[in-house]
């Protein structure tokens, strides 16, 4: 685990980030046990990715309670996670554990928080670029925007994979755009207002 | 026929068409339509839960409410990912009615409605649940002869909700491979998660977890490993000699879906399972 | 409304209490100008003896014929103020309190305001005793004889202490032989101390006590009656056995051929017999017959014990007795079970060889357990490394809520005993090490000295897939070391899974048949958690041990003794008073329809099939009003909580002044 660096955001900013994230956790079902956690690291322990993290699950929380939302945000951890659920599953106290990692994603998006490495966030936006436009997703519409936003290079290596597919039929060539899209949209734009959250 | 509506998802259109057209194929031997909903939207899947739940539910709702439009009670999901999104929507609208008003709000807007009738289940646990031994057995006409089989049940089957089957050990699947006359492998990795979309954003995780459950499913001398997921066959069927060179140990094995088997027993032929699509090779197992 | 009676009203100060923020003087002021009111003073202390002289006083001097008292709560001094009334001659009834401080003064700031609501409830308290009516308060002798149900360690305690005290003692058992769980534990923290060594000679005083009528095989099943005399009904099993022949010489469990039974008091590690006694050292030492596993009662055919037994005491004909005895006092101690590790399948107990349960492992070191007290593998091997796993089971949601106060010390016992009996490489994992009693901080301490590891985080999963050529073969323990901050595989020999303790899977049965109640975590209630440990809100009934929640061995024979004191105090009391404050049923009203019958929670009301009415019986009856409520006719009455009563106390509160 390494060790907390230098901040950026003042004392009183880390106190906002702080609230913000428990006001929107608390609303979750359930959320608001997060403050009951007794640290026991089963959420770790369960955890395929707790291994490469740099906060494990446990420590998000112990960092949350220490006013290090900044680091956790801005680390690996959070675009680790498969959501696997089972820290869910397994947490004594209850707490729903993958909710919040989502909501932690969901925190660093809205605030611009992300880690270096930031590719598992282009691929959530990207995702949602493309259901946006055509109200269901294209796998390779997806992927091919995805590699050049993240690593262009990377795509080569996929291109034997892509013939092997191509060869059987799979590669999904031309793009579905549904035809109540225009109603998508609408019931989407409701929830924009609310901060999109 | 019994007609269920039914919610394909988006990978199940073209690139994971397999599993779709295999299910459908063993449905109709059941008895059962799987009814296509019109017009239905992607579910959001993990990635739309990362940018807005608000979103997310809004997506599976229209979903939901169009099932409920045509006359559906139930909603079949074949995929794991949409299984949860939908059942996880439909779980926040009875439960919370902070979430019941912006969504109903939200469908108005598209001239739509929902009064949360629909009840989503996977296609799994319909297949095995509601069939039944006898009906399942009535359709077998090719056992599998002992084909021993890694059940794969992936992380989303059995949780966050239990409903479908356990969190941890799931059975449903074995229970069905027994009545095909496969033998189901004791298999301690079933419900461990292949890492779904880390396997493109975070290659070396996803290859470490997916490599786990091709390793484990050959060490326990499975002939292949039967999924109830795309994403997790497409883990498991698709980088089986990169993540051999990682390990330095020989993973290939057979993968295909639970309906695919389920096809081959009832004596469909490869063409209604399309056994083509496969990456790996199934001949031995679909044959 | 005028009245012909005399009613004398008493404000307190209650020093600067109640007068700080109550305007006394104004109050009895007031208190002058209400019905019937014919003295009205205050004072600074009402409760002290000049306060209740002046009541004295004054009821004889102006032939007060009602008192009221606007002070404290009643819970406070009524009794104080009841019996006052009653030395000056008047009856304790016709007496009643209003609650100005803790209703008023306590509560509120605004004086004015306060003050206002005083008036009113003295207002109500002054309308009220005015319709009471004077009652006579019974005694009922007490049965000098307890009821001990259980008997673990707390109920011999119990047992023992009242039966030195003189007093006759029913000590019912389940099983065939007293002992509990402590019986099979193998050495016990911080002390270290044998449990049988230490429990054994008890067993044996009260097996041959005098005053303890010892019953084993047997259940209460049911028990009616009141405080001092509780009515029991005993079912004595038939064990096949005359225990009064019998002298225990042992030949028949040993020419028993049915010997591949699971041992229950083994923990199925080892096997016993049809006919059996439970270990060795069993109180009473009288085999009993299994009847689903005896060859005789599945085919009829064997016998041998029979024709074995020198005594001639084995009666396969014999029956279930049913005895009904008498007793002043109750005492619950029936104690605990563990939980069933099979409902966490994760770590797999049941799945895989060598994870065990703790009374497994107890009877694996007892050294007259399976192993003869070795610490070995299935196979046999001695294990080079072994895991004990704390709060399985506990302190989760999902199973059992609470922590079970026991297991951090009784794992740091098994890694000692695994230290010293292997010296094998030993890892605890744990949330936090709670050893709170008498040297449980310095065993701990020993603990870390004898070089065991403690990694503090709690494990996750047990599994047996290799993920690195050490694991192969061994059973992986998957934690995070919290302190470290890192996840940690540990692959290790043998697992040792310490399960929680949970309420008996008949405590809802035995909670019925007692008259309790169980708190949320299924342990039977007590009175008060911290005040009243070990009595019930039913005073005759207590408790003793793990069955009011998990504890420890010193702390269940602390409650033991305990009990038996409280027992003690009632018997010795000699006389129970019982509080007039039950349902009576007025003839002329009563139109025989039985709904009072049907409802009564104690089965108090009888039905007089020549009146056609129905009948309370006032020595059954608790007073809870339920029949009160469901009368169509208004017939049932509660005495001292009369409609009339009531509402003109309402009309005191609600009516403007």
């Amino acid at each position: 685990m390494k060790t907390t660096k230098g901040r950026r955001l003042d004392a009183q900013a880390t106190k906002a980030l702080r609230q913000e994230f428990l006001d929107d956790v608390c609303a979750l079902p359930d959320g608001e046990r997060v403050k009951e956690c007794i640290q026991c690291g089963t959420c770790s322990a369960s955890c395929p990715s707790a291994g490469r993290m740099d906060y494990s699950p446990r420590a998000i929380i112990a960092a949350l309670r220490a006013g290090d939302l900044e680091h956790v945000l801005e680390s690996d951890t959070v675009w680790l996670c498969a959501s696997c659920y089972g820290c869910t599953v397994r947490c004594p106290v209850g707490i729903p554990f993958t909710d919040i990692m989502y909501e932690l994603k969901r925190l660093g998006m809205t605030r611009g928080m992300l880690p270096k490495a930031r590719q598992a966030a282009v691929m959530a936006s990207t995702f949602a670029e493309t259901v946006n436009s055509l109200g269901r997703n294209n796998e390779v519409a997806l992927i091919r925007k995805y590699y050049l936003r993240t690593n262009p290079f990377a795509a080569f290596g996929q291109m034997g994979f892509a013939m092997r597919l191509m060869k059987r039929g799979r590669l999904e060539l031309s793009s579905h755009r549904i035809k109540g899209l225009d109603g998508l949209r609408k019931m989407l734009a409701t929830v924009d207002g609310e901060g999109g959250r | 026929m019994k007609k269920l509506g039914y919610f394909p998802g988006c990978s199940l259109m073209v690139t994971n068409r397999a599993y779709s057209i295999s299910a459908c194929n063993v449905a109709r031997q059941l008895g059962i339509e799987l009814s296509e909903l019109s017009d239905w939207n992607c579910c959001g899947a993990t990635a739309y839960l990362s940018l807005s739940e608000a979103k997310a539910f809004v997506m599976s709702a229209r979903n939901l409410a169009i099932a409920e439009s045509e006359g559906h009670d139930t909603l079949v999901a074949a995929c794991s990912g949409c299984y949860v999104v939908l059942r996880k929507t439909g779980k926040y609208l009875d439960e919370k009615p902070q979430v019941r008003a912006q969504v109903n709000a939200a469908l108005a807007a598209g001239d739509m409605s929902y009064k949360r009738t629909v009840k989503v289940r996977h296609l799994l646990d319909v297949m095995v649940n509601d069939c039944g031994e006898e009906a399942v057995k009535g359709c077998v006409k090719k056992p599998l002869q002992g084909l021993k089989v890694a059940a794969y049940y992936g992380c989303q089957v059995g949780r966050p909700f239990g409903e479908a089957d356990d969190p941890e050990f799931p059975v449903t699947m074995d229970r069905l491979l027994g009545w095909l006359g496969a033998t189901p492998v004791e298999f301690p990795v079933r419900a461990t998660c292949c890492g779904g979309l880390t396997m493109t954003t975070e290659p070396e995780l996803g290859m470490e977890m997916s490599g786990r459950i091709l390793r484990v499913a050959r060490e326990q001398g499975a002939d292949c490993i039967a999924t109830a997921c795309p994403l997790c066959q497409i883990n498991l069927e698709a980088y089986q000699d990169r993540i051999g060179r990682r390990l330095g140990a020989d993973v290939r094995i057979p993968v295909v879906y639970f309906t695919q088997l389920m096809g081959r027993a009832f004596g469909l032929s490869s063409q209604e399972v399309m056994a083509g699509d496969s990456l790996t090779d199934v001949s031995a197992v679909l044959a | 409304m005028s009245t012909n009676e005399r009613i004398g009203v008493y404000i307190c100060h209650c020093g600067s209490n109640i007068a700080q923020t109550v305007d006394c003087a104004a109050l009895t002021e007031y208190a002058k100008t209400l019905p019937g009111v014919v003295v009205a003073k205050e004072y600074k202390y009402m409760c002290s003896d000049p306060g209740q002289d002046l009541i004295k006083k004054d009821v004889a001097e102006n032939k007060l014929t009602r008192v009221v008292v606007s002070s404290c709560s009643p819970l406070m001094h009524e009794e104080t103020f009841r019996t006052a009334v009653e030395d000056a001659g008047l009856n304790r009834f016709l007496f009643q309190m209003s609650n100005i401080r803790e209703q008023v003064s306590w509560v509120h700031k605004d004086k004015v305001r306060a003050t206002e609501k005083a008036k009113k409830l003295l207002r109500a308290a002054a309308n009220r005793v005015l319709h009471q009516r004077p009652l006579e308060r019974r005694e009922v002798p007490v049965t000098p004889e307890v009821l001990v149900v259980g008997g673990g360690i707390a109920g011999i305690e119990a047992a023992l202490r009242l039966a030195d005290a003189g007093k006759k003692v029913h000590l019912v058992e389940k099983e065939p032989t007293i002992g509990g769980h402590m019986a099979r534990f193998d050495k016990t923290f911080p002390t270290l101390d044998c449990a049988a060594c230490i429990l054994t000679p008890k067993m044996v005083s009260v097996g041959q006590h005098r005053n303890i009528n010892l019953m084993v095989c047997s259940e209460v099943e049911e028990i009616s009656g009141y405080t001092g005399s509780f009515k029991v009904k005993i079912r004595r099993k038939a064990t096949c056995v005359d225990n009064a022949s019998c002298v225990g010489c042992g030949v028949c469990w040993e020419k028993c051929p049915a010997k591949k039974i699971p041992s229950e008091f083994e923990e199925g590690l080892a096997n016993r017999t049809a006919i059996y006694i439970p270990f060795p050292q069993a109180v009473p030492k009288r085999p009993v017959i299994d009847r689903d596993n005896c060859i005789y009662f599945k085919t009829g055919k064997c016998k041998v014990c029979e024709k074995f037994c020198d005594c001639k005491a084995i009666d396969f004909e014999q029956k279930d007795e049913v005895v009904e005895i008498t007793v002043g006092a109750v005492i619950a101690a029936t104690g605990f079970e563990t939980l069933d590790p099979r409902t966490l399948p994760r770590y797999g107990y049941g799945r895989f060889d060598n994870v065990l349960s703790p009374l497994e492992f107890e009877r694996l070191t007892n050294a007259s357990g399976p192993t003869a007290g070795k610490v070995l593998l299935k196979d046999g091997s001695v294990p080079k490394s072994v895991a004990i796993l704390h709060c399985i089971g506990s302190r989760d949601e999902k199973h059992l809520k609470h922590c079970s106060r026991v297991c951090c010390m009784y794992s740091l016992k098994f890694a000692h005993l695994v230290e010293e009996k292997t010296h094998a490489e030993i890892t605890n994992f744990y949330i936090d090490i709670r050893a709170f009693g008498k040297g449980y901080e310095e065993f701990y301490h020993r603990l870390l000295k004898e070089g065991v590891t403690f990694v503090r985080g709690k494990a996750a999963e047990v599994t047996n897939v290799a993920e690195a050529p050490e694991e192969k073969g061994k059973l992986i323990v998957v934690a995070e070391d919290t302190l470290l901050g890192k996840v940690r595989r540990v692959p290790v020999d043998m697992v040792v899974l310490s399960t929680g303790l949970k309420a008996r899977s008949d405590a809802g049965h035995m909670a019925h048949v007692l008259g309790i109640s169980r708190s949320a975590d299924g342990f039977f209630l007590e009175r008060h958690p911290k005040l009243g440990p070990v009595d019930t809100p039913t005073e005759g009934i207590y408790l003793a041990g793990a069955c009011q929640g998990p504890k420890d061995i010193p702390d269940s024979v602390a409650q033991g003794a305990a009990a038996a004191a409280c027992a003690l105090s009632l018997i010795d009391r000699t006389r129970v008073v019982l509080e007039p404050v039950t349902a009576e049923i007025d003839e002329k009203l009563c139109a025989g329809c039985k709904l009072c019958i049907a409802n009564c929670p104690y089965s108090a009301i009888e039905f007089d099939e020549t009146r056609k009415v129905s009948v309370v019986t006032e020595a059954l009856c608790k007073g809870c009003g339920t029949c009160v409520a469901t009368c169509p006719s208004g017939a049932a009455r509660q005495k001292n909580f009369e409609d009339a009563q009531i509402s003109s106390e309402i009309v005191g509160i609600l009516a403007s002044m």
